[in-house]
């Protein structure tokens, strides 16, 4: 078919705005990345900064040479790989037994644990429980509190339902019991979805930043999140790299914020453009079932 | 989830006659059953300490709390916190103004936006080039809010931001959007909507994906233009998804966005920016008002909750799957 003068415009137009939407989305990312990559004085330059015109790596050595930068992120990466485990696990746990229909009480189980979807104690009640379990100051508080998501149990349990019986009965009849059934046949079946939930639950904990604030004091156990918020957001942070900041480094203050900032952006730059149709295909799932 | 009554426990109670008691049966199928309570367990455990045992303590909401005797020990206070919200409270009302006016504004805007742009990605006819624009505008969901306020806070800056630098250019005076109550709720809308516009459209290009294609060629041969096809066969196939959007959307509409206001505001927008949510952790946590806060709290619960019966109530009568 050929295309009509009309349509050769829109096209164009259509073009024209989406190549103006992609360089909003990307370019703040671009241009904290070359702050970082600038010598305070340039850092301040009014306009617009596509690439360091005076570049220095005075920002990321400050940062990359802070103890507690280093710190924030050993806490970061332990609730990253440590919660996530454990929140794949537990949610399977709970998702395998509630997926088989010939479980006792089914139902009455599914909907207690639906309801804590929509009602909740909140903050105020869940820092009082915090407290009172001793997990205040505690790391254990990036890992139990979260470990699991109903949502994404959920999910997990819709995916359980669809494999097939036969399978497990012919487990079953192979004298395998429900644990083995569990980790044996079920878990490896489900690999794509628990590879969906697993980026979901690594992306939450990567990205948490107020469980920090509300529950841990001791800067030893902050996370990296933490950290950065308290770097360009409230500032407190700030002078400690100002110790030993020469004069003509006065501009300090931008160049560090961006570099922290990116620090801490990084992995997930790294690695998205390989999850990402993991996570659209894990918002499908999630979507269709309502 | 599933309202149906369970036909296997009901084929099998009816093999168990000749059983004493009801109990007994009961008893048989939960033995049957130990491996899968033994994985279920710890599960229900976690709900019973994570997600009930701070049920018990909303009662923070009822008592006036004293530090030294705990929540169970601190003297019962009745209604008192919520008549003094309610009806003394200089600030209550104008939180939850603050609340429903953002929440409006982001249904308002940011709910139409992905619909529209997952049209225009759809029109484009570059297989490679929509890949790439889908990808792009996804980036900004990944970050949290933290990341993203330092962003914004370099960008929007009046002195050095490039948003104002471009704006000069233009010739328009500098506008310090984040240290402004007129322009504050503007920037918080548009934000989100950067942040969120693109993943937004996975669920209406997926929609769209499975509009057939013989439905357009039929409307070409009747002399349809693009527009008029957009509007005839396009926006009508995919309305059953924006409406249940939509419901879903309704439902939380006393969430504004925490993480995001709570990193953007500061005192000079509390008047425009303080909701329910901010309310609680400032003045709650940080200034020790815990039972009047927890009964902010629990206000929202109900209100949340209500909001989520009446949806599902609506959605299952217009016909959509309701949630539950």
């Amino acid at each position: 078919m050929k295309q009509s003068l009309g349509s050769t415009i829109f096209q164009a137009c259509l073009i024209t705005f989406m190549i103006i939407l992609c360089i909003i989305m990307l370019y703040p990312f671009v241009h904290m990345l070359s702050i970082s990559f600038s010598t305070p004085a340039e850092a301040l330059r009014l306009g617009i900064h596509l690439y360091p015109q005076k570049a220095s790596l005075f920002a990321w050595e400050k940062v990359l040479s802070n103890h507690d930068v280093w710190m924030g992120f050993g806490n970061t990466v332990f609730r990253t790989v440590i919660g996530t485990l454990c929140s794949i696990l537990f949610m399977s746990l709970g998702a395998y037994p509630l997926s088989r229909r010939y479980l006792p009480h089914r139902n009455v189980y599914t909907m207690l644990i639906v309801f804590t979807m929509f009602f909740s104690g909140r903050m105020i009640p869940s820092y009082f429980l915090i407290k009172s379990l001793g997990l205040l100051d505690s790391r254990l508080v990036y890992i139990i509190p979260g470990l699991i998501s109903t949502f994404s149990m959920l999910i997990l349990r819709n995916f359980f339902q669809n494999i097939p019986d036969e399978l497990e009965d012919s487990a079953k009849i192979d004298g395998a019991n429900d644990l083995r059934i569990l980790f044996q046949l079920v878990l490896p079946l489900s690999l794509p979805v628990i590879a969906t939930l697993s980026l979901w639950s690594a992306v939450g904990h990567w990205n948490a930043w107020f469980d920090a604030v509300l529950y841990i004091q001791d800067p030893a156990k902050q996370v990296l999140q933490t950290f950065l918020r308290r770097v360009v957001i409230t500032g407190e942070n700030l002078s400690m790299f100002a110790a030993d900041v020469k004069g003509s480094e006065l501009g300090y203050a931008e160049p560090i914020k961006a570099a922290t900032l990116m620090f801490t952006a990084l992995p997930i730059i790294v690695v998205y453009p390989f999850l990402q149709k993991y996570f659209v295909k894990g918002t499908m799932v999630g979507s269709l079932k309502g | 989830m599933n309202p149906v009554h369970n036909p296997e426990i009901g084929g099998k109670t009816t093999l168990y006659n000749d059983q004493p008691s009801k109990i007994a049966a009961t008893w048989r199928e939960y033995k049957k059953c130990r491996y899968l309570f033994l994985l279920l367990a710890p599960v229900l455990i976690w709900y019973a300490v994570f997600a009930y045992a701070p049920m018990y303590g909303i009662q923070l909401a009822f008592k006036d709390f004293r530090i030294m005797d705990g929540i169970w020990g601190s003297p019962w206070a009745g209604l008192k916190h919520f008549e003094f919200l309610f009806f003394q409270s200089p600030d209550f009302l104008r939180i939850l103004k603050n609340t429903v006016i953002i929440s409006f504004l982001h249904i308002l805007f940011g709910f139409p936006a992905p619909i529209i742009l997952a049209l225009l990605i759809n029109e484009i006819r570059s297989g490679a080039f929509k890949r790439i624009a889908q990808s792009l505008t996804y980036l900004p969901h990944f970050f949290s809010w933290v990341i993203l306020s330092g962003i914004l806070i370099t960008l929007l800056s009046p002195s050095t931001g490039v948003v104002n630098y471009l704006l000069q250019l233009v010739g328009a005076e500098p506008v310090y959007f984040l240290g402004n109550p007129n322009s504050f709720r503007f920037t918080l809308v548009t934000s989100a909507i950067w942040k969120e516009v693109g993943w937004g459209t996975i669920i209406y290009l997926a929609a769209l994906a499975g509009i057939q294609p013989e439905m357009y060629e039929a409307a070409v041969m009747d002399g349809a233009s693009r527009w008029k096809q957009t509007l005839s066969i396009t926006l009508p196939t995919i309305m059953p998804v924006i409406v249940l959007m939509f419901i879903l959307r309704i439902g939380s509409v006393l969430d504004a966005g925490f993480d995001q206001i709570l990193n953007l505001y500061s005192p000079a927008t509390y008047s425009v920016a303080d909701i329910l949510d901010t309310y609680v952790y400032r003045v709650g946590l940080q200034n020790f008002q815990f039972s009047l806060t927890t009964a902010v709290g629990l206000f929202k619960n109900v209100i949340a909750f209500a909001l989520v019966l009446t949806t599902n109530f609506i959605s299952k009568k217009l016909g959509q799957q309701g949630l539950f």
